[in-house]
């Protein structure tokens, strides 16, 4: 699968390196070149300076042709904006957003944007590891 | 009415100004802590700390009963999510989001913002009007049905001039409006009005056609 991941975070560039194991073509989208030290010495996808927001930064991308598009920014609001337009503008097929604010995962996953918030996941991994 | 305003920054700021003083309820949610003792400070408690893209800050201040809600952060995003978290989650019948990217516009759109205000735009029209020589100039815009009113300006070496509007084949679409010559007392075109060196033509247009019509009116 063609794979746009935006944020080159701890978590980002991780799941860049997983997915290109697993033989997908990864684009990974950063503002700062710096965060692509994180990718593994061996990556062989296209790391591109850019705003993931920017409709002209998602199409050098390759967002027209990508098959699954993940915000994993560290901010709540850029990851839903940009999820939104890979979703609405570019018809992307599937489309996944981190959104650390459960408040704002509830409202997005009813509008039906398909996300998850690191925080409530966390939370109960521990707790079951608490209990268990 | 019931305003409730995202942003407490310059936009904000005078806007909260503006509707306070025409009689309107409102509040501020501003993150910044020193701007909010500012505007607090100046008109009264009407500024809240806090992050307006979260919605138990939003539910704080009342949101559900809002008559509308203005986003006017200098970030696009977070524009975006207090307007969605109003329609969405609080049922505000207006929101009004502040855009800085003029792309931004159409995704704003689709996703339901009702207003869209794009300061890069205006600035672009304002400046558009005070360049004499510039051939057409947007007067008002209304993106989401496509339709412009715009301003048409004859030059001096217009192919048109001195010819009558029904010798003018204007584009399907299009429809003259007002003609406003140099010296004289605006006129309603009917086909016999006769184009002169400049005259300003206000006429009604769709965004793709407004190319067209200047070429069409200017004959150049």
């Amino acid at each position: 699968m063609k794979i746009v991941i935006m944020g080159c975070g701890r978590v980002g560039a991780q799941l860049a390196g997983l997915l290109e194991q697993d033989g997908h073509e990864i684009t990974v989208l950063d503002i700062d070149a710096y965060s692509f030290r994180r990718l593994p010495p061996d990556f062989k996808g296209t790391a591109l300076l850019g705003n993931g927001m920017d409709e002209e930064v998602l199409k050098r991308a390759g967002i027209e042709e990508a098959d699954v598009f993940v915000a994993m920014t560290q901010g709540d609001n850029r990851n839903v904006m940009a999820a939104q337009i890979a979703k609405h503008i570019f018809n992307v097929p599937r489309v996944l957003s981190r959104i650390y604010d459960p408040l704002r995962q509830e409202m997005y996953e009813t509008l039906g944007l398909e996300c998850f918030s690191p925080t409530t996941i966390f939370a109960e991994m521990v707790k079951e590891k608490i209990e268990s | 009415m019931y305003i409730v305003i995202v942003g407490g920054g310059r936009v904000g700021y005078y806007l909260a100004r503006g509707l306070l003083n025409e009689g309107h309820e409102i509040v501020i949610l501003e993150k910044n802590a020193r701007f909010c003792d500012i505007i607090n400070e100046e008109m009264g408690s009407v500024c809240v700390q806090g992050d307006g893209c979260e919605a138990a800050m939003l539910a704080e201040v009342g949101t559900g009963r809002a008559d509308m809600l203005v986003a006017v952060t200098g970030d696009d995003e977070d524009n975006l999510v207090a307007c969605q978290l109003a329609k969405h989650k609080f049922n505000v019948p207006r929101t009004i989001a502040r855009i800085r990217n003029p792309q931004n516009e159409t995704i704003f759109k689709k996703l339901g913002i009702d207003v869209t205000v794009s300061a890069t735009n205006i600035i672009l029209e304002a400046i558009e009007k005070e360049v004499p020589t510039h051939p057409l100039t947007h007067l008002l815009t209304r993106s989401d049905k496509g339709l412009e009113i715009v301003e048409v300006r004859i030059p001096p070496d217009a192919k048109t001039i001195g010819q009558p509007v029904k010798k003018i084949p204007l584009p399907e679409g299009t429809k003259l409006a007002l003609v406003i010559p140099m010296n004289r007392k605006p006129v309603i075109p009917n086909p016999n009005t006769i184009i002169r060196e400049g005259d300003q033509i206000v006429a009604l247009t769709s965004l793709e056609l407004e190319e067209d019509l200047r070429a069409k009116l200017t004959g150049l």
